[in-house]
Protein backbone atom coordinates (compact mmCIF):
# COMPACT_ATOMS: atom_id res chain seq x y z
CA UNK A 1 0.00 0.00 0.00
CA UNK A 2 2.84 2.85 1.42
CA UNK A 3 5.23 1.39 -1.55
CA UNK A 4 2.14 1.50 -4.04
CA UNK A 5 2.02 5.26 -3.01
CA UNK A 6 5.55 6.19 -2.72
CA UNK A 7 5.82 4.78 -6.80
CA UNK A 8 2.66 6.16 -7.40
CA UNK A 9 3.67 9.86 -6.38
CA UNK A 10 7.11 9.48 -7.52
CA UNK A 11 5.95 8.21 -10.69
CA UNK A 12 3.44 11.38 -10.93
CA UNK A 13 6.65 13.69 -10.13
CA UNK A 14 8.66 11.91 -12.96
CA UNK A 15 5.41 12.59 -15.23
CA UNK A 16 5.04 16.14 -14.53
CA UNK A 17 8.80 16.97 -14.11
CA UNK A 18 9.06 15.40 -17.66
CA UNK A 19 6.26 17.76 -19.04
CA UNK A 20 8.02 20.74 -17.78
CA UNK A 21 11.16 19.64 -19.38
CA UNK A 22 9.55 18.98 -22.46
CA UNK A 23 7.90 22.04 -21.86
CA UNK A 24 11.28 24.27 -21.59
CA UNK A 25 12.64 22.49 -24.01
CA UNK A 26 10.20 23.38 -26.83
CA UNK A 27 10.21 27.11 -25.61
CA UNK A 28 14.34 27.30 -26.05
CA UNK A 29 13.66 25.53 -29.67
CA UNK A 30 11.00 28.16 -30.33
CA UNK A 31 13.30 30.46 -29.63
CA UNK A 32 15.62 29.05 -32.00
CA UNK A 33 13.22 28.89 -34.57
CA UNK A 34 12.57 32.61 -34.11
CA UNK A 35 16.10 33.67 -34.41
CA UNK A 36 16.63 31.87 -37.55
CA UNK A 37 13.90 33.33 -38.85
CA UNK A 38 14.70 36.61 -38.05
CA UNK A 39 18.56 35.84 -40.09
CA UNK A 40 16.39 34.68 -42.89
CA UNK A 41 14.98 38.47 -42.49
CA UNK A 42 17.63 39.95 -42.81
CA UNK A 43 19.33 37.77 -45.37
CA UNK A 44 16.17 38.53 -47.56
CA UNK A 45 15.66 42.32 -46.79
CA UNK A 46 18.69 43.61 -48.75
CA UNK A 47 18.50 41.55 -52.14
CA UNK A 48 16.33 42.32 -54.28
CA UNK A 49 13.37 41.93 -55.54
CA UNK A 50 12.16 44.89 -53.33
CA UNK A 51 8.35 44.53 -52.53
CA UNK A 52 8.33 48.99 -52.33
CA UNK A 53 4.71 49.16 -53.46
CA UNK A 54 3.44 46.24 -50.76
CA UNK A 55 5.82 47.92 -48.44
CA UNK A 56 3.76 51.05 -48.07
CA UNK A 57 0.62 49.24 -48.10
CA UNK A 58 1.28 47.59 -45.51
CA UNK A 59 2.29 51.06 -43.79
CA UNK A 60 -0.23 52.59 -44.57
CA UNK A 61 -2.93 49.92 -43.20
CA UNK A 62 -0.77 49.75 -39.75
CA UNK A 63 -0.53 53.04 -39.41
CA UNK A 64 -4.38 53.97 -40.04
CA UNK A 65 -5.58 50.61 -38.17
CA UNK A 66 -3.55 51.88 -35.28
CA UNK A 67 -3.75 55.66 -34.95
CA UNK A 68 -7.55 55.98 -33.45
CA UNK A 69 -6.28 53.65 -30.40
CA UNK A 70 -2.88 54.82 -29.89
CA UNK A 71 -4.40 58.45 -30.10
CA UNK A 72 -7.69 57.79 -27.24
CA UNK A 73 -4.97 55.94 -25.29
CA UNK A 74 -2.10 58.01 -25.29
CA UNK A 75 -4.69 61.16 -24.06
CA UNK A 76 -6.01 58.94 -21.26
CA UNK A 77 -2.68 57.76 -20.48
CA UNK A 78 -1.47 61.30 -19.95
CA UNK A 79 -5.38 62.30 -18.31
CA UNK A 80 -4.69 60.05 -15.61
CA UNK A 81 -1.07 60.10 -15.23
CA UNK A 82 -1.56 63.69 -14.01
CA UNK A 83 -4.71 63.32 -11.79
CA UNK A 84 -2.81 60.91 -9.37
CA UNK A 85 0.24 62.07 -9.19
CA UNK A 86 -1.00 65.92 -8.18
CA UNK A 87 -2.09 65.64 -5.12
CA UNK A 88 0.98 64.02 -4.03
CA UNK A 89 3.08 66.75 -6.08
CA UNK A 90 0.92 69.25 -4.22
CA UNK A 91 1.71 68.02 -0.49
CA UNK A 92 5.26 68.65 -1.12
CA UNK A 93 4.62 71.73 -3.05
CA UNK A 94 6.20 70.73 -6.00
CA UNK A 95 3.33 71.63 -8.66
CA UNK A 96 5.69 73.40 -10.53
CA UNK A 97 7.59 69.94 -11.94
CA UNK A 98 4.35 68.51 -13.02
CA UNK A 99 5.63 69.22 -16.51
CA UNK A 100 8.72 67.90 -16.66
CA UNK A 101 8.16 64.75 -14.12
CA UNK A 102 5.47 63.56 -16.52
CA UNK A 103 7.31 64.19 -19.80
CA UNK A 104 10.02 62.25 -18.93
CA UNK A 105 7.89 59.18 -17.54
CA UNK A 106 5.98 59.25 -20.67
CA UNK A 107 9.10 59.98 -23.11
CA UNK A 108 11.41 57.09 -21.75
CA UNK A 109 9.28 54.35 -20.31
CA UNK A 110 5.18 54.65 -20.06
CA UNK A 111 4.38 56.02 -23.35
CA UNK A 112 6.54 53.80 -25.33
CA UNK A 113 5.84 50.39 -23.73
CA UNK A 114 2.39 50.58 -23.43
CA UNK A 115 1.94 51.47 -26.65
CA UNK A 116 3.50 48.86 -27.85
CA UNK A 117 1.81 46.66 -25.83
CA UNK A 118 -1.52 48.16 -27.58
CA UNK A 119 -0.10 47.39 -30.97
CA UNK A 120 1.12 44.10 -29.48
CA UNK A 121 -2.48 43.17 -29.31
CA UNK A 122 -3.40 45.42 -32.49
CA UNK A 123 -0.75 44.88 -35.22
CA UNK A 124 1.23 41.74 -33.94
CA UNK A 125 -2.23 39.41 -33.42
CA UNK A 126 -3.76 40.74 -37.07
CA UNK A 127 -0.40 39.91 -38.63
CA UNK A 128 -0.22 36.23 -36.66
CA UNK A 129 -3.95 35.83 -37.88
CA UNK A 130 -3.62 37.01 -41.40
CA UNK A 131 -0.17 35.09 -42.58
CA UNK A 132 -1.84 32.39 -40.32
CA UNK A 133 -4.97 32.11 -42.54
CA UNK A 134 -2.98 32.46 -45.38
CA UNK A 135 -0.69 29.55 -44.85
CA UNK A 136 -4.19 27.45 -43.81
CA UNK A 137 -5.67 27.92 -46.65
CA UNK A 138 -2.18 27.06 -49.22
CA UNK A 139 -2.38 31.38 -50.32
CA UNK A 140 1.41 31.29 -49.45
CA UNK A 141 1.98 28.22 -51.21
CA UNK A 142 0.12 29.67 -53.83
CA UNK A 143 2.39 32.55 -53.97
CA UNK A 144 5.23 30.46 -53.90
CA UNK A 145 3.80 28.29 -57.36
CA UNK A 146 3.44 31.61 -58.99
CA UNK A 147 6.78 33.02 -58.65
CA UNK A 148 7.16 35.58 -55.87
CA UNK A 149 9.19 34.90 -52.81
CA UNK A 150 6.23 34.83 -50.14
CA UNK A 151 8.92 35.22 -47.48
CA UNK A 152 9.67 38.52 -48.99
CA UNK A 153 5.94 39.58 -49.98
CA UNK A 154 4.71 38.95 -46.70
CA UNK A 155 7.08 38.87 -44.31
CA UNK A 156 9.74 41.23 -44.76
CA UNK A 157 6.90 44.00 -45.96
CA UNK A 158 5.49 43.56 -42.45
CA UNK A 159 8.33 43.55 -40.79
CA UNK A 160 10.13 46.59 -42.40
CA UNK A 161 6.72 47.96 -41.68
CA UNK A 162 6.34 47.68 -38.01
CA UNK A 163 9.87 48.59 -37.58
CA UNK A 164 9.32 51.97 -38.98
CA UNK A 165 5.94 52.49 -37.98
CA UNK A 166 5.87 51.78 -34.31
CA UNK A 167 8.86 54.81 -33.61
CA UNK A 168 6.08 57.03 -35.67
CA UNK A 169 2.63 55.80 -33.23
CA UNK A 170 4.69 55.96 -30.32
CA UNK A 171 6.09 59.54 -31.06
CA UNK A 172 2.67 60.46 -31.45
CA UNK A 173 0.86 58.54 -28.62
CA UNK A 174 4.03 60.52 -26.48
CA UNK A 175 2.56 63.84 -27.93
CA UNK A 176 -1.11 63.13 -27.51
CA UNK A 177 -0.61 62.04 -23.78
CA UNK A 178 1.36 65.20 -23.05
CA UNK A 179 -1.59 67.09 -24.69
CA UNK A 180 -3.55 65.17 -21.68
CA UNK A 181 -1.63 66.27 -19.16
CA UNK A 182 -1.54 70.12 -20.43
CA UNK A 183 -5.29 69.74 -20.44
CA UNK A 184 -5.59 69.23 -16.39
CA UNK A 185 -2.66 71.42 -15.32
CA UNK A 186 -4.41 73.98 -17.54
CA UNK A 187 -8.11 73.06 -15.96
CA UNK A 188 -6.99 72.38 -12.15
CA UNK A 189 -3.32 74.27 -11.81
CA UNK A 190 -4.15 77.34 -14.60
CA UNK A 191 -1.16 76.76 -16.21
CA UNK A 192 -1.17 77.66 -19.61
CA UNK A 193 -0.36 75.37 -22.83
CA UNK A 194 2.15 77.32 -23.22
CA UNK A 195 4.23 77.51 -20.46
CA UNK A 196 3.61 73.29 -19.65
CA UNK A 197 5.27 72.92 -23.00
CA UNK A 198 8.05 75.26 -22.35
CA UNK A 199 8.41 73.22 -19.05
CA UNK A 200 8.28 70.07 -20.89
CA UNK A 201 11.12 70.64 -23.25
CA UNK A 202 13.08 72.38 -20.89
CA UNK A 203 12.97 69.00 -19.17
CA UNK A 204 13.88 66.65 -22.28
CA UNK A 205 16.74 66.07 -23.52
CA UNK A 206 18.16 64.42 -26.36
CA UNK A 207 19.61 61.74 -23.92
CA UNK A 208 15.70 60.85 -23.17
CA UNK A 209 14.35 60.93 -26.71
CA UNK A 210 16.94 59.31 -28.99
CA UNK A 211 17.13 55.88 -26.38
CA UNK A 212 13.65 56.04 -26.27
CA UNK A 213 13.03 56.01 -29.99
CA UNK A 214 15.57 53.21 -30.42
CA UNK A 215 13.97 51.48 -28.46
CA UNK A 216 11.03 51.72 -30.04
CA UNK A 217 12.23 50.50 -33.37
CA UNK A 218 13.36 47.48 -31.03
CA UNK A 219 9.77 47.11 -30.26
CA UNK A 220 8.61 47.37 -33.61
CA UNK A 221 10.75 45.15 -35.31
CA UNK A 222 9.82 42.38 -32.42
CA UNK A 223 6.06 42.99 -33.14
CA UNK A 224 6.39 42.49 -36.82
CA UNK A 225 8.92 39.50 -36.26
CA UNK A 226 7.00 37.19 -34.06
CA UNK A 227 3.99 38.20 -35.65
CA UNK A 228 4.87 36.60 -38.89
CA UNK A 229 6.82 33.92 -37.31
CA UNK A 230 3.74 32.51 -36.10
CA UNK A 231 1.49 33.19 -38.37
CA UNK A 232 4.15 31.84 -41.35
CA UNK A 233 4.24 28.17 -39.70
CA UNK A 234 0.57 28.45 -38.05
CA UNK A 235 -0.26 24.74 -37.67
CA UNK A 236 -3.16 23.64 -39.91
CA UNK A 237 -6.77 24.45 -39.26
CA UNK A 238 -8.53 27.06 -37.93
CA UNK A 239 -7.43 26.18 -34.65
CA UNK A 240 -3.77 26.41 -35.79
CA UNK A 241 -4.75 30.72 -36.82
CA UNK A 242 -6.35 31.35 -33.64
CA UNK A 243 -3.62 29.94 -31.74
CA UNK A 244 -0.95 31.75 -34.13
CA UNK A 245 -2.74 35.29 -33.14
CA UNK A 246 -3.28 34.59 -29.70
CA UNK A 247 0.12 33.14 -29.07
CA UNK A 248 2.01 35.84 -31.31
CA UNK A 249 0.58 38.58 -28.16
CA UNK A 250 1.61 36.38 -25.37
CA UNK A 251 5.35 36.13 -27.16
CA UNK A 252 5.27 39.78 -28.41
CA UNK A 253 4.23 41.09 -24.91
CA UNK A 254 6.67 39.06 -22.93
CA UNK A 255 9.52 40.25 -25.47
CA UNK A 256 8.79 43.56 -25.47
CA UNK A 257 9.18 43.62 -21.47
CA UNK A 258 12.13 41.65 -22.15
CA UNK A 259 13.66 44.15 -24.39
CA UNK A 260 12.41 47.31 -22.31
CA UNK A 261 14.66 45.91 -19.62
CA UNK A 262 17.64 45.20 -21.47
CA UNK A 263 17.06 48.92 -23.29
CA UNK A 264 16.72 50.56 -19.49
CA UNK A 265 20.35 48.91 -18.72
CA UNK A 266 22.16 49.94 -21.39
CA UNK A 267 20.88 53.34 -21.49
CA UNK A 268 21.73 53.47 -17.33
CA UNK A 269 25.61 52.79 -18.89
CA UNK A 270 26.05 54.78 -21.55
CA UNK A 271 23.63 58.44 -20.91
CA UNK B 1 -0.64 9.67 -80.28
CA UNK B 2 0.91 9.28 -76.85
CA UNK B 3 2.64 6.24 -77.47
CA UNK B 4 4.94 4.62 -74.72
CA UNK B 5 8.23 5.44 -77.07
CA UNK B 6 7.24 9.35 -76.61
CA UNK B 7 9.62 11.09 -73.49
CA UNK B 8 7.26 12.39 -70.68
CA UNK B 9 7.53 15.60 -70.14
CA UNK B 10 7.27 14.76 -66.28
CA UNK B 11 8.23 11.72 -64.49
CA UNK B 12 8.49 10.49 -60.98
CA UNK B 13 10.30 7.98 -60.13
CA UNK B 14 10.68 5.88 -56.74
CA UNK B 15 9.28 9.03 -54.72
CA UNK B 16 9.41 8.61 -50.74
CA UNK B 17 8.09 10.63 -48.33
CA UNK B 18 7.05 10.65 -44.58
CA UNK B 19 5.84 13.00 -42.04
CA UNK B 20 7.17 11.31 -38.75
CA UNK B 21 5.88 7.84 -38.33
CA UNK B 22 3.53 8.37 -41.37
CA UNK B 23 5.38 6.98 -44.45
CA UNK B 24 2.79 8.65 -47.03
CA UNK B 25 4.46 7.56 -50.09
CA UNK B 26 6.38 4.87 -50.36
CA UNK B 27 8.22 4.27 -53.77
CA UNK B 28 5.60 6.35 -56.20
CA UNK B 29 6.32 6.55 -60.23
CA UNK B 30 4.20 7.99 -62.85
CA UNK B 31 4.72 9.38 -65.70
CA UNK B 32 3.10 11.78 -67.94
CA UNK B 33 3.56 12.58 -71.39
CA UNK B 34 2.72 15.49 -73.97
CA UNK B 35 -0.90 16.62 -74.40
CA UNK B 36 -2.44 13.51 -72.48
CA UNK B 37 -5.18 14.07 -69.22
CA UNK B 38 -3.38 11.47 -66.63
CA UNK B 39 -5.99 10.83 -63.43
CA UNK B 40 -4.64 10.15 -60.03
CA UNK B 41 -6.75 8.59 -57.77
CA UNK B 42 -6.60 7.64 -54.17
CA UNK B 43 -8.51 7.85 -51.11
CA UNK B 44 -8.84 10.55 -49.01
CA UNK B 45 -5.34 10.80 -46.94
CA UNK B 46 -3.83 8.41 -49.17
CA UNK B 47 -1.01 11.42 -50.38
CA UNK B 48 -2.36 12.74 -53.48
CA UNK B 49 -1.84 16.17 -52.55
CA UNK B 50 1.83 15.53 -51.08
CA UNK B 51 3.02 13.68 -54.44
CA UNK B 52 1.59 17.36 -56.12
CA UNK B 53 2.77 19.36 -53.94
CA UNK B 54 6.50 17.57 -54.27
CA UNK B 55 5.94 18.15 -57.92
CA UNK B 56 6.32 21.70 -58.13
CA UNK B 57 8.89 22.14 -55.32
CA UNK B 58 6.27 23.05 -52.37
CA UNK B 59 7.59 20.02 -50.56
CA UNK B 60 10.96 18.37 -50.24
CA UNK B 61 10.67 14.37 -51.24
CA UNK B 62 12.64 12.29 -48.34
CA UNK B 63 13.80 10.05 -51.43
CA UNK B 64 13.29 9.44 -55.17
CA UNK B 65 13.59 11.64 -58.66
CA UNK B 66 11.09 14.28 -60.07
CA UNK B 67 12.11 15.58 -63.50
CA UNK B 68 10.05 17.97 -65.30
CA UNK B 69 10.97 18.27 -69.43
CA UNK B 70 14.87 16.87 -68.35
CA UNK B 71 15.34 18.89 -65.56
CA UNK B 72 15.62 17.20 -61.84
CA UNK B 73 13.88 19.72 -59.36
CA UNK B 74 15.09 18.45 -56.34
CA UNK B 75 18.49 19.94 -57.13
CA UNK B 76 17.34 23.12 -58.85
CA UNK B 77 17.84 26.07 -56.81
CA UNK B 78 15.28 28.93 -56.58
CA UNK B 79 15.30 31.21 -59.74
CA UNK B 80 15.67 28.34 -61.77
CA UNK B 81 12.55 26.74 -60.03
CA UNK B 82 10.68 29.92 -60.31
CA UNK B 83 11.51 30.09 -64.25
CA UNK B 84 10.27 26.42 -64.93
CA UNK B 85 7.13 26.99 -62.41
CA UNK B 86 5.85 29.09 -64.85
CA UNK B 87 5.32 26.56 -67.29
CA UNK B 88 2.98 24.88 -64.80
CA UNK B 89 -0.21 25.56 -63.67
CA UNK B 90 -1.68 24.19 -60.75
CA UNK B 91 -5.17 24.77 -59.18
CA UNK B 92 -4.85 24.14 -55.48
CA UNK B 93 -7.56 21.79 -53.57
CA UNK B 94 -8.92 24.61 -51.91
CA UNK B 95 -9.07 27.34 -54.80
CA UNK B 96 -6.17 29.38 -52.43
CA UNK B 97 -7.73 32.58 -53.79
CA UNK B 98 -5.63 35.75 -51.61
CA UNK B 99 -8.79 37.00 -49.96
CA UNK B 100 -7.37 40.30 -49.39
CA UNK B 101 -7.26 41.10 -53.43
CA UNK B 102 -9.62 41.22 -56.05
CA UNK B 103 -10.35 38.77 -58.82
CA UNK B 104 -8.68 41.24 -61.41
CA UNK B 105 -5.04 41.48 -58.00
CA UNK B 106 -5.49 37.73 -58.21
CA UNK B 107 -5.18 36.97 -61.80
CA UNK B 108 -2.68 39.70 -62.18
CA UNK B 109 0.02 38.35 -59.24
CA UNK B 110 1.16 35.41 -61.29
CA UNK B 111 1.92 37.80 -63.81
CA UNK B 112 4.23 40.31 -61.77
CA UNK B 113 7.29 38.88 -62.07
CA UNK B 114 6.76 36.94 -65.54
CA UNK B 115 5.37 39.54 -68.15
CA UNK B 116 8.79 38.90 -70.47
CA UNK B 117 7.73 34.84 -70.36
CA UNK B 118 4.67 35.87 -72.32
CA UNK B 119 4.97 35.58 -76.35
CA UNK B 120 3.50 39.04 -77.67
CA UNK B 121 2.46 40.25 -74.39
CA UNK B 122 -0.45 43.19 -74.83
CA UNK B 123 -0.73 44.41 -71.86
CA UNK B 124 -1.77 42.82 -68.30
CA UNK B 125 -5.34 43.88 -68.61
CA UNK B 126 -6.52 42.20 -71.75
CA UNK B 127 -4.88 38.72 -70.60
CA UNK B 128 -6.86 39.11 -67.07
CA UNK B 129 -9.47 39.50 -69.33
CA UNK B 130 -9.22 36.78 -71.60
CA UNK B 131 -8.45 34.19 -68.85
CA UNK B 132 -11.82 35.14 -67.28
CA UNK B 133 -13.86 35.07 -70.20
CA UNK B 134 -12.15 31.16 -70.72
CA UNK B 135 -13.78 30.64 -67.60
CA UNK B 136 -17.34 32.43 -68.41
CA UNK B 137 -16.36 35.12 -65.59
CA UNK B 138 -15.72 38.30 -67.01
CA UNK B 139 -18.27 39.87 -64.77
CA UNK B 140 -16.76 38.96 -61.95
CA UNK B 141 -13.57 41.06 -62.22
CA UNK B 142 -13.75 43.76 -59.61
CA UNK B 143 -15.10 41.86 -57.00
CA UNK B 144 -13.61 39.95 -53.87
CA UNK B 145 -13.11 36.19 -53.71
CA UNK B 146 -15.15 36.32 -50.57
CA UNK B 147 -18.19 37.59 -52.78
CA UNK B 148 -17.90 34.70 -55.09
CA UNK B 149 -19.51 31.60 -54.43
CA UNK B 150 -17.49 27.94 -54.17
CA UNK B 151 -17.48 26.92 -57.89
CA UNK B 152 -16.95 30.53 -58.97
CA UNK B 153 -13.76 30.65 -56.92
CA UNK B 154 -12.91 27.67 -58.38
CA UNK B 155 -13.21 28.91 -61.90
CA UNK B 156 -11.30 32.14 -61.09
CA UNK B 157 -8.53 29.61 -59.73
CA UNK B 158 -8.95 28.23 -62.78
CA UNK B 159 -8.10 31.09 -64.67
CA UNK B 160 -5.59 32.26 -62.33
CA UNK B 161 -3.62 29.21 -62.95
CA UNK B 162 -3.65 28.81 -66.15
CA UNK B 163 -3.10 32.87 -67.17
CA UNK B 164 0.86 32.57 -67.83
CA UNK B 165 -0.49 29.85 -70.55
CA UNK B 166 1.49 26.84 -69.17
CA UNK B 167 2.39 23.69 -70.84
CA UNK B 168 1.47 21.40 -68.06
CA UNK B 169 -1.35 21.90 -65.67
CA UNK B 170 -1.83 19.91 -62.23
CA UNK B 171 -5.33 19.78 -60.95
CA UNK B 172 -6.07 19.04 -57.03
CA UNK B 173 -8.92 17.66 -56.61
CA UNK B 174 -10.84 20.10 -59.54
CA UNK B 175 -14.17 18.80 -58.45
CA UNK B 176 -14.35 18.38 -55.03
CA UNK B 177 -17.29 19.80 -53.07
CA UNK B 178 -19.11 21.39 -56.23
CA UNK B 179 -22.81 20.03 -57.16
CA UNK B 180 -22.82 17.61 -60.26
CA UNK B 181 -23.84 20.55 -62.52
CA UNK B 182 -21.07 22.87 -61.20
CA UNK B 183 -18.12 20.01 -61.63
CA UNK B 184 -19.39 19.19 -65.03
CA UNK B 185 -19.04 22.58 -65.73
CA UNK B 186 -15.74 22.63 -64.45
CA UNK B 187 -14.83 19.46 -66.06
CA UNK B 188 -15.88 20.99 -69.62
CA UNK B 189 -13.70 23.68 -69.28
CA UNK B 190 -10.37 21.70 -68.22
CA UNK B 191 -11.34 19.60 -71.43
CA UNK B 192 -11.86 22.95 -73.45
CA UNK B 193 -8.56 24.36 -72.26
CA UNK B 194 -6.76 21.55 -72.77
CA UNK B 195 -7.86 21.29 -76.58
CA UNK B 196 -7.16 24.83 -76.95
CA UNK B 197 -3.77 25.33 -75.42
CA UNK B 198 -2.75 21.60 -76.33
CA UNK B 199 -1.50 21.45 -72.37
CA UNK B 200 -0.64 18.07 -70.57
CA UNK B 201 -2.90 17.80 -67.59
CA UNK B 202 -2.41 15.72 -64.04
CA UNK B 203 -5.61 15.82 -62.69
CA UNK B 204 -6.18 14.02 -59.15
CA UNK B 205 -9.86 13.88 -58.20
CA UNK B 206 -11.66 10.55 -56.16
CA UNK B 207 -14.75 11.88 -58.67
CA UNK B 208 -15.47 8.88 -60.78
CA UNK B 209 -17.24 10.69 -63.38
CA UNK B 210 -15.03 12.68 -63.98
CA UNK B 211 -12.03 10.58 -64.12
CA UNK B 212 -14.06 8.82 -66.92
CA UNK B 213 -15.16 12.29 -69.05
CA UNK B 214 -11.41 13.37 -68.97
CA UNK B 215 -8.75 10.44 -68.45
CA UNK B 216 -6.74 8.87 -71.26
CA UNK B 217 -5.19 7.31 -68.87
CA UNK B 218 -5.17 6.19 -65.05
CA UNK B 219 -3.23 5.96 -61.56
CA UNK B 220 -4.55 4.49 -59.03
CA UNK B 221 -2.45 5.76 -55.84
CA UNK B 222 -2.92 2.47 -53.06
CA UNK B 223 -0.60 2.67 -49.94
CA UNK B 224 1.85 4.75 -51.50
CA UNK B 225 2.66 3.14 -54.62
CA UNK B 226 1.21 3.83 -57.76
CA UNK B 227 -1.01 0.46 -57.43
CA UNK B 228 -2.57 0.31 -60.91
CA UNK B 229 -2.63 1.69 -64.21
CA UNK B 230 -4.57 1.79 -66.84
CA UNK B 231 -7.35 3.54 -69.04
CA UNK B 232 -10.63 4.30 -67.61
CA UNK B 233 -11.98 0.97 -69.51
CA UNK B 234 -9.45 -1.57 -68.13
CA UNK B 235 -9.45 -0.39 -64.59
CA UNK B 236 -13.38 -0.12 -64.08
CA UNK B 237 -13.24 -3.66 -65.51
CA UNK B 238 -10.37 -4.93 -63.57
CA UNK B 239 -11.38 -8.02 -61.10
CA UNK B 240 -9.08 -6.45 -58.58
CA UNK B 241 -10.95 -6.01 -54.94
CA UNK B 242 -8.50 -3.08 -54.08
CA UNK B 243 -8.97 -1.52 -57.81
CA UNK B 244 -12.96 -2.49 -58.05
CA UNK B 245 -13.64 -0.46 -54.34
CA UNK B 246 -12.90 2.80 -56.73
CA UNK B 247 -15.40 2.37 -58.98
CA UNK B 248 -18.53 1.13 -57.54
CA UNK B 249 -20.63 3.58 -55.78
N1 LIG C 1 2.45 19.23 -43.85
C1 LIG C 1 2.13 18.03 -43.35
N2 LIG C 1 2.58 17.65 -42.14
C2 LIG C 1 2.28 16.44 -41.64
N3 LIG C 1 1.52 15.54 -42.24
C3 LIG C 1 1.03 15.85 -43.44
C4 LIG C 1 1.29 17.11 -44.07
N4 LIG C 1 0.68 17.14 -45.27
C5 LIG C 1 0.04 15.97 -45.37
N5 LIG C 1 0.24 15.18 -44.30
C6 LIG C 1 -0.26 13.82 -44.10
O1 LIG C 1 -0.08 13.13 -45.31
C7 LIG C 1 -1.19 12.29 -45.58
C8 LIG C 1 -1.66 12.54 -46.98
O2 LIG C 1 -2.19 13.83 -47.09
P1 LIG C 1 -2.74 14.41 -48.47
O3 LIG C 1 -3.15 15.82 -48.19
O4 LIG C 1 -1.74 14.19 -49.51
O5 LIG C 1 -4.00 13.51 -48.74
P2 LIG C 1 -4.88 13.46 -50.05
O6 LIG C 1 -4.62 12.18 -50.70
O7 LIG C 1 -4.67 14.68 -50.85
O8 LIG C 1 -6.33 13.45 -49.44
P3 LIG C 1 -7.63 14.28 -49.87
O9 LIG C 1 -8.25 13.51 -50.94
O10 LIG C 1 -8.46 14.29 -48.64
O11 LIG C 1 -7.17 15.63 -50.29
C9 LIG C 1 -2.22 12.59 -44.51
O12 LIG C 1 -2.20 11.50 -43.61
C10 LIG C 1 -1.74 13.83 -43.84
O13 LIG C 1 -1.98 13.73 -42.46
MG1 LIG D 1 -5.66 16.38 -51.30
Amino acid sequence: MLVNIIFGLSFSFMNSSNTILTRTKSFFAEIGDMTLFAGRFFREVFSPPFEFKELLRQCYNMGNRSLLLVGVTGFILGLVFTLQSRPTLLQFGAQSWMASMVSLSIVREIGPVVIALICAGRIGSGIGAELGSMRVTEQIDAMEVSGTNPFKYLVVTRIVATTLMLPLLIIMGDAIALLGSALIENLKGDVSFLLYFNQVFDALKFSDIIPATVKSVFFGFAIGLVGCYKGYYCSKGTVGVGEASNSAVVYISMLLFVIDFIAVFVTDIFF
Amino acid sequence: MNSEKNKPVLELKNLHKSFGDNHVLKGFNLKLFKGENLVVMGKSGSGKSVMVKCLVGLIQPDSGSITIKDEDIIKMGHKELDILRTEIGFLFQGSALYDSMTVRENLEFPLRRHKDKIENFQGTEILVKEALENVGLADAIDLMPAELSGGMQRRVALARALILKPKIIMYDEPTTGLDPITAKEIILLMRNIQKKYNTSSLIITHDVDCARVISNRMILLVDGINYAEGTFQELSNSKDPQVQAFFKN
